[in-house]
């Protein structure tokens, strides 16, 4: 499947750590199939590199099926490219004309310090996570089944917000650089099921918490962040958590020490 | 273990990667570690080591697996001491989207699910370049149906594999490459409707549709097997330890649970069974059972552990060469898929056993890897874990040849068939490969009497019960 090829400029922005100045520089990406993914262009193109003697271009990368969370850029000024619910890893090159000029550069955001070329530090999402803490439901034999009832569209807006991968391209995609959207999705996640309700007051606080201090920006729903998510993740999962948050700050009981462990 | 990561008594160190093990009094006492962002290396003592890392399907290049996924770990150990089970075990999955060309970099999986209601066929002519749509029912070949009545395209996941491979051998593969089938549910869809089949696989066809640019509601999906699992790895005994004291392994790392043919959904299984229901009983009935005196990772054990990373990176920094890791990956995954993938033979094998060390010596003089080594350099990375692969290749090849049965997912095409005739009234008798998955049935019939037939499907039947459960 390889007959049909394309030829492609990339402005791509080159950086080489988080405290060096970075610049676009061109690269022609020549002959490449229509078939290939985005990524597998640029491996295209590194190979190309390394063989001239040139410092390959970086950029985050594992699962390439969509599922990781680990890829994603800005194609052009669209977080994972042109095409919807997609993520760059499966976004295939039949999507762009031959002879266009794509312009690479990274997630921009504060709270994404560059790491190098197009590789981003998104640990800060980690601690958002972090900060939401743990489920006091302890592992051992498994619960006899349907002894916690969920009624189907809970489970199923449950499971969607919980499609989020975290690649933070929301984030890329808001001109606040907030991340409303990724801690939305992750507090209305287990705010929608049973066993979520315990430490639920806690976790909505404290994740809103870690997410400003972090620098991430204010929401102005604008929506881009949906409209750019390669997993649907929806606005309405803002809502919830705000909602949750106002909830949370009016009943929250106050904090006492215990020694759980 | 996020609780215990809040209580402080568990730090996570994520961007590490495992580069040794340390074995202090013979016994595992530490690993030592890159730091992926910043190259340093780092030295961690411990009381016992736990390795959780995977299997080794990217020694085949193209395979299912993330891209990151490594024997690295695993082979450290193995060279430390720790033996290696089962090596040639590998899985070769019958539904991935087929490669579409040199630049391909990792193959996608398509549920399995997808065969309860998806007829797989290829033309009955060779070379026939027609549109699916286009090939009439009388010129198509249902070839599991035809071959397996009794499982048609529910056969196991070996035997769907390697049929596949039959078909694109014979010159009857599918699509531009030649090298898929179709995998066609225009018969579900008529007999269930569309929105039933959205039901079921909804996710799966957008993701077929977004791969290969293919409606698949419209026009029959292409597959081709994958290398997706690894059933082989380091040998651990019931309670998970391997050949090194103090040394445990859980999941696809370790030889344990799946014998020469994983069943599906129980690599998720095992997981689940290492970690929740063993481990936590026997790591603990180790440190409670063994005196372990004081480690510091200033002890030789731990200089000499870093020593020998340092080395291998500067050695692996300083060649230079022409030629790209990507290029020796590719190189050495190719041979694995063509000698040492679906169907092994001893000449095969043997040629393997010349290009594989042959590409190793080449590797190691001609490599060149960019960048710094004290800097993030995913070109080293690779570098360090395609070096790994290139002995895993040799021992897997040198696995494969010892073995000379098929069994599961190694499958040897030069067994001698052994041959069993069948009592009755059969005329003439029925050779059946006993072992191989019953793949090459040769039926030598005079009289083709109907009883006679029925006679010989039932005890086909039985041997083919008989071999997929034991």
């Amino acid at each position: 499947m390889s007959a049909k090829t394309i030829d492609l400029t990339l402005k791509v922005w080159r950086q080489k750590g988080q405290n060096s100045e970075g610049s676009f520089k061109e690269y022609p990406a020549k002959g490449v199939s229509v078939h290939a993914s985005f990524l597998e262009m640029l491996d295209q193109v590194n190979e190309a590199l390394i063989s001239q003697g040139q410092d390959p271009i970086a950029f985050d990368h594992d699962c390439r099926e969509g599922i990781c969370g680990s890829c994603g850029f800005m194609i052009s000024g669209n977080a994972h490219g042109p095409i919807k619910s997609t993520t760059v890893c499966q976004l295939h090159m039949r999507n762009f004309e031959n002879g266009e000029v794509l312009t690479l550069e990274p997630w921009r955001a504060t709270a994404f310090p560059v790491i190098k070329d197009l590789m981003v530090d998104r640990s800060a999402f980690d601690r958002i996570i972090t900060a939401g803490g743990y489920i006091s439901v302890n592992t051992g034999n498994a619960p006899d089944g349907n002894c916690l009832p969920i009624p189907k569209p809970d489970a199923d807006e449950a499971f969607a917000s919980a499609a989020c991968i975290g690649c933070g391209a929301c984030v890329a995609s808001c001109k606040n650089a907030s991340a409303a959207l990724f801690t939305s999705a992750k507090i209305s996640h287990l705010a929608l099921l049973p066993q979520g309700q315990i430490e639920k007051e806690k976790r909505t606080i404290k994740m809103v918490e870690k997410m400003d201090s972090e620098g991430f920006g204010a929401c102005t729903s604008t929506g881009a962040c949906e409209a750019s998510c390669p997993k649907d993740i929806s606005l309405t999962n803002i809502a919830r958590m705000n909602r949750e948050f106002l909830k949370a700050a009016l009943c929250e009981k106050p904090e006492h020490h215990h020694g759980e462990g | 273990m996020m609780r215990q990561v809040a209580l402080g008594t568990v730090e996570l160190q994520t961007r590490r990667e495992m580069l040794d093990l340390v074995v202090v009094d013979g016994k595992a006492r530490g690993i030592i570690t890159r730091n992926l962002l910043t190259g340093e290396i780092e030295a961690h003592e411990a009381d016992a080591v736990v390795v959780c890392t995977g299997g080794y399907s990217n020694v085949f290049y193209l395979s299912t697996n993330a891209m990151a996924c490594a024997v690295t770990a695993a082979w450290k150990a193995h060279k430390k001491g720790a033996f290696f089970a089962n090596p040639c075990f590998t899985q070769i999955h019958p539904t991935c989207i087929p490669v579409h060309g040199e630049n391909q970099s990792k193959l996608t999986l398509m549920s399995e699910s997808l065969r309860n209601d998806g007829r797989v066929w290829v033309p009955k002519e060779k070379g026939d370049k027609r549109p699916p749509q286009d090939i009439p029912e009388n010129e198509r070949d249902y070839y599991l149906e035809r071959v397996y009545p009794s499982f048609g395209n529910l056969a196991p996941r070996d035997v769907a594999s390697r049929q596949a491979k039959y078909r694109v051998d014979e010159g009857r593969g599918v699509g531009e490459t030649g090298m898929a089938v179709y995998l066609d549910f225009r018969d579900s869809i008529k007999r269930l409707g569309a929105d039933k089949i959205e039901e079921r696989y909804g996710n799966l066809f957008e993701m077929y549709a977004k791969i290969a640019g293919e409606d698949p509601y419209k026009t029959p999906m292409r597959m081709y097997p994958a290398p997706h699992y690894t059933m082989g790895g380091l040998w651990v005994d019931y309670n998970l330890m391997s050949t090194i004291p103090g040394l445990f392994v859980a999941g696809e790392a370790n030889f344990s649970d799946h014998g020469a043919n994983r069943l599906g959904a129980s690599a998720l299984m095992q997981g689940l069974a290492d970690g929740y229901f063993v481990l936590p009983y026997t790591l603990g009935d180790y440190l409670a059972k063994t005196k372990l005196d004081k480690v510091s990772i200033e002890a030789d054990p731990f200089k000499a552990a870093i020593n020998q990373v340092n080395g291998d990176i500067t050695k692996l920094m300083s060649i230079k060469g022409t030629r790209t890791v990507e290029s020796f990956h590719k190189e050495l995954g190719r041979i694995m898929w063509e000698y040492c993938g679906m169907a092994r033979n001893e000449k095969g094998l043997l040629k393997a056993l010349e290009l594989i060390p042959k590409l190793r010596e080449e590797f190691w003089t001609n490599v060149r890897v960019p960048g710094e080594a004290n800097y993030l350099n995913p070109e080293l990375e690779k570098a360090g874990r395609v070096a790994d692969f290139l002995e895993l290749g040799e021992l897997m090849c040198r696995d494969a040849l010892e073995r000379k049965e098929s069994c599961g997912g190694h499958f040897r095409t030069s067994t001698k068939l052994q041959t069993m005739k069948l009592k009755g009234t059969m005329k003439n008798s029925a050779i059946l490969p006993l072992g191989s998955g019953m793949d090459q049935v040769k039926l030598k019939l005079g009289t083709k009497k109907n009883s006679n037939l029925k006679t010989l499907n039932s005890q086909l039947a039985v041997i083919n019960r008989g071999l997929y459960v034991s």
